[in-house]
């Protein structure tokens, strides 16, 4: 089976700067950690594994198949991307956690999902904006869960924490990363992060020059 | 003799006095609003003496030709200042252009069909002037504030777009809130119009000596031909301006600084 990801000759451009240059690299199933220092183009090159961004020059390819040739709203159901930031899109936790499922007119089980991510049913009808970051995070991942996608993208999931809600959010990511079968792939900037959540490691330095 | 009748220029001066204490009290709390109520006098009376030129003589030549320019016109002039404010929007011309000429067009031509007025200058030139400018001022207010939403709101519409949502639904909250700050002013002024406020077609159909009902049923037909041109304006630009932020493959547009 072709590798889950593949980069081609990728180049991005981003307000008239390459972040991207050439951009050269397999991503297998599991989880796999693309680390580097900040603007080394690794969140750039998140958004190009589900669309959000289009390389300037190469290809993208899933499982073999540009992602060019996929419908890209199809393609985001597939492969979920977790912002780096919190971007609440509904006044309660559910309405976020139901956020995908609803634009499909699914109804979903929101209290399984928190569940997943350590969060207890109470939470449901609280506002999302009004928990702490760590929080947020938590609901971030239910709710890019609940597309029941393929490959979860984390972008620096963890950046706006202190120790112990990294450290939350880190133990709910290994968690799922065992017990569910979904792919990850983590940007980070932090080396020991990365072997704590990823099987695979993949540094800037070696997938673009 | 109706009051409105037999103004003088000394008569218009006077209403400047009003004018003149408040830039006064201006200039003297260092407001900064002097200069800009100065030019807003200045130019009112030289757009408006020149406008009463324009009228009368198409007024005198009675010309359906003149008053297709006239409002053509108009719609072009009021589409250059709403671009001017609603910079933020990527390649605006055309949803402003639309938007006004649409809005103006249909109000104009629903109110000549039903037979409310005649396709004569004294009817339409007014009316086109009434309805173009409000469009314009919701449309520019709309436009600028989707274009200062999505650039402060593009992490919540990425977030969107990276759970499968189409740009349209991902930008959906932005646009309400957007047309409704174009809309919300004038809607208001119609609910509370006759309570708050007495409208200008009211105001002066009165001081012209025309019986109290005349004076609102006309006053009732303006404001919702103005209600009915300004939503449909703002409506048709902003959805034709929203498509304008994404790219085909329902990505966010890198946007330029305004």
């Amino acid at each position: 089976m072709p590798p889950l990801f593949t980069l081609e000759d990728v180049w991005l451009e981003r307000d008239g700067v390459d972040v991207l240059r050439g951009a050269t690299a397999e991503i297998s199933d599991g989880a796999t950690a693309l680390l580097g220092p900040s603007g080394s183009g690794k969140s750039s090159l998140l958004r190009l594994l589900n669309r959000l961004a289009e390389p300037s020059r190469g290809r993208v390819l899933l499982r073999g198949e540009d992602v060019r040739s996929t419908d890209p709203i199809a393609l985001r159901r597939r492969v979920a991307l977790v912002p780096q930031l919190p971007a609440p899109l509904a006044e309660t936790v559910a309405g976020d956690v139901a956020y995908g499922p609803r634009l499909l007119g699914r109804e979903i089980d929101v209290g399984a999902l928190l569940g997943q991510v350590s969060l207890d049913r109470s939470y449901a009808d609280r506002p999302t904006a009004r928990l702490s970051v760590g929080e947020q995070q938590r609901v971030m991942l239910a709710r890019a869960l609940a597309l029941d996608p393929e490959v979860l993208l984390l972008d620096e999931p963890t950046s706006a924490l202190d120790e112990a809600a990294r450290d939350a959010v880190e133990a709910t990511i290994v968690r799922l990363r065992d017990t569910l079968n979904v792919s990850l792939i983590l940007v980070t900037h932090d080396a020991a992060q990365a072997g704590r959540l990823a099987r695979n490691v993949l540094r800037m330095e070696d997938v673009a020059s | 003799m109706s009051p409105a009748s037999n103004l003088s220029l000394a008569h218009v001066a006077a209403a400047l006095v009003l004018v003149a204490i408040a830039a006064a009290v201006s200039w003297w709390q260092r407001t900064g609003q002097a200069e800009d109520i100065g030019i807003a006098v200045l130019r009112s009376f030289l757009q408006l003496t020149a406008v009463g030129f324009v009228i009368r003589a198409i007024f005198e030549s009675d010309s359906r030709a003149f008053v297709f320019v006239l409002l053509a016109a108009m719609v072009a002039f009021a589409t250059w200042t709403a671009r001017r404010r609603a910079a933020g929007v990527p390649e605006g011309l055309v949803p402003i252009a639309l938007g006004l000429t649409v809005g103006a067009s249909a109000t104009i031509g629903l109110v000549v069909a039903v037979g409310i007025f005649d396709v004569e200058a004294r009817a339409l030139v007014p009316v086109g002037g009434m309805v173009i400018g409000n469009a314009m001022t919701a449309t520019a207010v709309a436009l600028n504030r989707l274009g200062d939403e999505m650039r402060r709101g593009a992490l919540e519409v990425e977030a969107a777009l990276a759970l499968g949502a189409t740009a349209r639904q991902a930008s959906a909250p932005l646009v309400r809130r957007s047309l409704g700050s174009g809309l919300i002013p004038l809607v208001d002024q119609t609910k509370t119009t006759g309570v708050v406020f007495f409208p200008g077609t009211m105001v002066g159909m009165l001081l012209a000596g025309a019986e109290p009902f005349d004076a609102v049923r006309l006053q009732l037909i303006l404001l919702y031909v103005l209600l009915g041109a300004v939503a449909m304006s703002s409506l048709i630009a902003v959805s034709l301006a929203q498509r304008r932020f994404f790219t085909p493959a329902q990505q966010l547009r890198e946007l330029p600084p305004v």
